[in-house]
């Protein structure tokens, strides 16, 4: 398979562009919810939208009402909602909600899907204890109660975790907390009773939860898979939401560096377009050397991905490393020849710094991403 | 031409039986020692009985030039195909059958500007191995800075008189004949420029080898002397590559070419083999070093994905006419930090200059070699220069 969009895809591209272009602009929806304190920090009306557009759908199978594309598609519509650092539910919601579902029962699909096909429902994604990603850890315990489960303990950096009509948890039924096995996932709705939600606002405006479960009662319908099953479906998911974050961090990274080579072009100093200094323009080269690269990285991860390669966990981790290395080049090369008005608030550059650090952290930085690699090559 | 999924994969199952039939294990080793590289020629000679096996099987097949057309010595491939043979010769370890200055350089250059006799000639006889090439391009006082180059050709009706001299001309000690750029008009800096063919056995041309800080010298410095070129080998077959005093054209077109070979982007996933084996050879790495050579892993894999996608794109002309130079700036600089993190994992072992066990210090020669990588084929603070102006349009640049 060539490593460059098919004319379907090259559509698609353009489709979002332009979609997120108009709809997602910086102006119309980041700046929009941000200066009105949205207690979700992105607009339902834009969800509902991109539900028309198809995206809200887009991973999942035909028969469940989806669009039936893979993670090149929605790779696509990331890389666009990243170059307009437009705030929505499509990368939980879309991307690692939607791949544990399509693990659950007919049951499961038919209570939740069609809400997030029609751009009516969210959903977040339970899998952070503590300030860093490390899912290898989960101590968050569902025990046997009757013929359901109750849920203890307590995840934090759940995105927009307040504003989900059902959350994606995953939680231990057997074993030690560092134990592989033993990891059930748990579709849990929004009214749960013991469920409570510490909502915050993060560096980027966006919303997150650090989120208690204070003995939630679960009836059996709620497992997404197999009880015990948990690791294989959660593996899944977050090489999903992994390869989804790197391709919006991508979109960041471009969406910084058009800016930055734009205002290049622009402002003058000593006479002269900055853009003519052979020192900026090094630096402008470099980062696009490196932005190209990452794209590059991020498709062929979502390739891999597609046609379900043993090299997708690797390749899943270098993508998101490289991006979250490349997308921070971007950010901080982009406020610095911006100059003063780059740490101003009326200038957009600084949101991309914003969004970049809050995209870093999710689903892991550089450095847990880094460990990874090592680890798969055998160090 | 499009092919079905299947076509491709029963092409892939031909290609692998082929390849099972005729690639000997000796030639799926890594190669090792330099004569593990055949480079055809008049003088060449064969290393053993499988390289030569090999080389007749490829050459007979058209697979040393497999995406060549048939009538030049290939094997007329489709760039999907071609992929596949890629792909599978990777699989098994396969080396190169022939490695050629004239496949990677002059090849692609004679397919874009040469004559249709020039190509039935010159491309056949590249394809079959049976010409060497060098490339005169660098002179003392013209490194970066290629096109102020002096080398001069006279004009004397039916041939050129050429005088002038070369540098960091590789192998031109071994080479059969020379594509040379040759100033043919004083009074125009670009447009005064001919891209020539001439053997390198004339009367007038010398050669020096230049000792490196590597203890290697591939690299000469070549002289000419009241070198007589004819202006033409036969009907259809001028001694120069496009029109005469437009060499330029064509030099920079073959850049492109150069800088992508030197890019390594056709380098697959050749890498992340280093962690694992210092860890092997040491047990327990130091964390700081660990990370280090996991972020090189991060960028090295990085980059493969990016060869392999620039590689797709160049085939079907979707490429930036001026991405080699990214390609050439980021794979350079990746296989410098390469080989400082081998050296690393050597540590002592590695600083042993002639031993035995270390092949002749060959760790520590291929670590001082990469150093030329960032400067031969276009430095790259060039290379940023010209994205800066051809990518990013940026002003004055």
């Amino acid at each position: 398979m060539p490593l460059y969009y098919d004319d379907d895809q090259a559509m698609l591209a353009d489709t979002a562009s332009q979609f997120m272009g108009e709809e997602g602009a910086i102006g119309k929806q980041l700046r929009h919810w941000r200066d009105r304190n949205c207690k979700d920090g992105f607009g339902h009306g834009l969800w509902k939208q991109m539900a028309e557009m198809g995206f809200t759908g887009i991973l999942l199978p035909e028969a469940d009402g989806g669009l039936g594309m893979g993670h090149v598609e929605a790779g696509i519509v990331l890389e666009e909602i990243g170059r307009n650092l437009t705030p929505s539910p499509f990368l939980t919601s879309s991307v690692l909600a939607a791949s544990a579902l399509t693990e659950g029962s007919d049951d499961l699909r038919g209570r939740w899907l069609p809400g997030l096909i029609a751009g009516d429902s969210v959903f977040a994604v339970a899998i952070d204890e503590g300030g860093k990603h490390r899912p290898e850890r989960i101590a968050t315990r569902a025990e046997k109660s009757g013929n359901g489960f109750r849920l203890s303990g307590r995840k934090d950096f759940v995105v927009q975790g307040a504003s989900a009509d059902m959350l994606v948890v995953a939680a231990r039924t057997s074993g030690s907390d560092s134990d592989a096995d033993g990891i059930t996932l748990f579709a849990v709705p929004k009214d749960a009773s013991g469920m409570n939600h510490e909502a915050v606002r993060l560096v980027d405006s966006s919303m997150a939860t650090h989120t208690s479960f204070d003995g939630v009662e679960l009836d059996g319908d709620a497992v997404i898979g197999e009880v015990d099953g948990g690791r294989t479906i959660l593996n899944a998911m977050l090489m999903a939401g992994r390869v989804g974050a790197a391709a919006e961090g991508v979109g960041v990274a471009r969406g910084a560096m058009d800016m930055t080579v734009d205002y290049l072009k622009q402002r003058k100093q000593f006479g002269k377009l900055i853009g003519e200094f052979q020192a900026l323009q090094h630096r402008a080269a470099h980062l696009y050397s490196e932005v190209e690269i990452a794209r590059a990285a991020v498709v062929k991860a979502a390739q891999l991905l597609d046609s379900e390669s043993e090299r997708a966990d690797l390749m899943a981790s270098v993508a998101k490393a490289k991006v979250a290395k490349v997308a921070g080049l971007a950010v901080r090369e982009g406020v610095q020849m911006h100059g003063g008005i780059g740490m101003t608030d009326e200038y957009d550059i600084g949101l991309f710094m914003k969004r970049e650090r809050a995209l870093q952290e999710f689903l892991g930085d550089q450095y847990y991403h880094a460990g990874r690699v090592a680890e798969l090559n055998g160090y | 031409m499009s092919h079905s999924d299947g076509d491709l994969e029963q092409f892939r199952e031909q290609t692998r039986a082929w390849l099972e039939a005729n690639c000997p294990p000796e030639m799926r080793e890594p190669v090792r020692d330099d004569d593990d590289v055949f480079w055809g020629g008049r003088n060449a000679t064969f290393k053993n009985d499988a390289q030569k096996a090999w080389f007749e099987a490829c050459r007979d097949k058209g697979y040393t030039v497999p995406a060549w057309p048939k009538e030049y010595g290939g094997a007329g491939l489709t760039p999907p195909q071609a992929k596949v043979l890629r792909e599978e010769m990777a699989r098994i370890n396969a080396r190169s059958p022939l490695s050629s200055f004239g496949i990677w350089m002059l090849g692609p250059a004679l397919l874009q500007f040469g004559t249709e006799e020039q190509k039935q000639r010159f491309l056949n006889e590249i394809a079959r191995g049976e010409i060497r090439w060098c490339q005169g391009y660098s002179e003392p006082g013209s490194g970066s800075d290629l096109v102020s180059l002096q080398t001069f050709g006279e004009d004397k009706g039916d041939h050129w008189v050429v005088n002038g001299q070369k540098i960091w001309t590789s192998y031109a000690d071994k080479a059969d004949w020379i594509f040379c750029l040759v100033r043919t008009d004083k009074a125009d800096k670009y447009r005064g420029i001919t891209f020539m063919l001439f053997d390198m056995a004339s009367q007038g041309v010398s050669t020096k080898p230049i000792l490196l800080i590597s203890g290697n010298s591939p690299f000469c410095e070549t002289f000419f002397d009241d070198v007589s070129v004819p202006k033409s080998y036969g009907e259809g077959i001028p001694a120069q590559v496009g029109e005469v005093n437009r060499g330029w054209d064509v030099a920079k077109y073959l850049l492109g070419h150069e800088r992508e070979m030197i890019s390594g982007a056709d380098g697959g996933e050749r890498t992340a083999a280093i962690g694992a084996a210092m860890k092997r050879s040491v047990g327990e790495l130091d964390p700081v070093l660990r990370a280090e050579l996991a972020q090189f892993d991060v960028d090295a894999l990085a980059y493969a994905c990016m060869g392999e996608k620039f590689l797709d794109e160049v085939k079907v002309g979707k490429a930036h006419p001026a991405q080699p130079n990214m390609m050439k700036y980021a794979g350079t600089e990746l296989n410098k930090r390469r080989h400082e993190l081998m050296m690393a994992a050597g540590g002592s072992r590695a600083l042993e200059w002639d031993s035995e066990e270390t092949d002749g210090g060959k760790t520590a020669r291929n670590w001082l070699r990469t150093k030329a990588n960032s400067i031969e084929g276009g430095t790259s603070e060039v290379m940023l220069n010209v994205i800066a102006k051809r990518i990013l349009e940026l002003p004055g640049a």
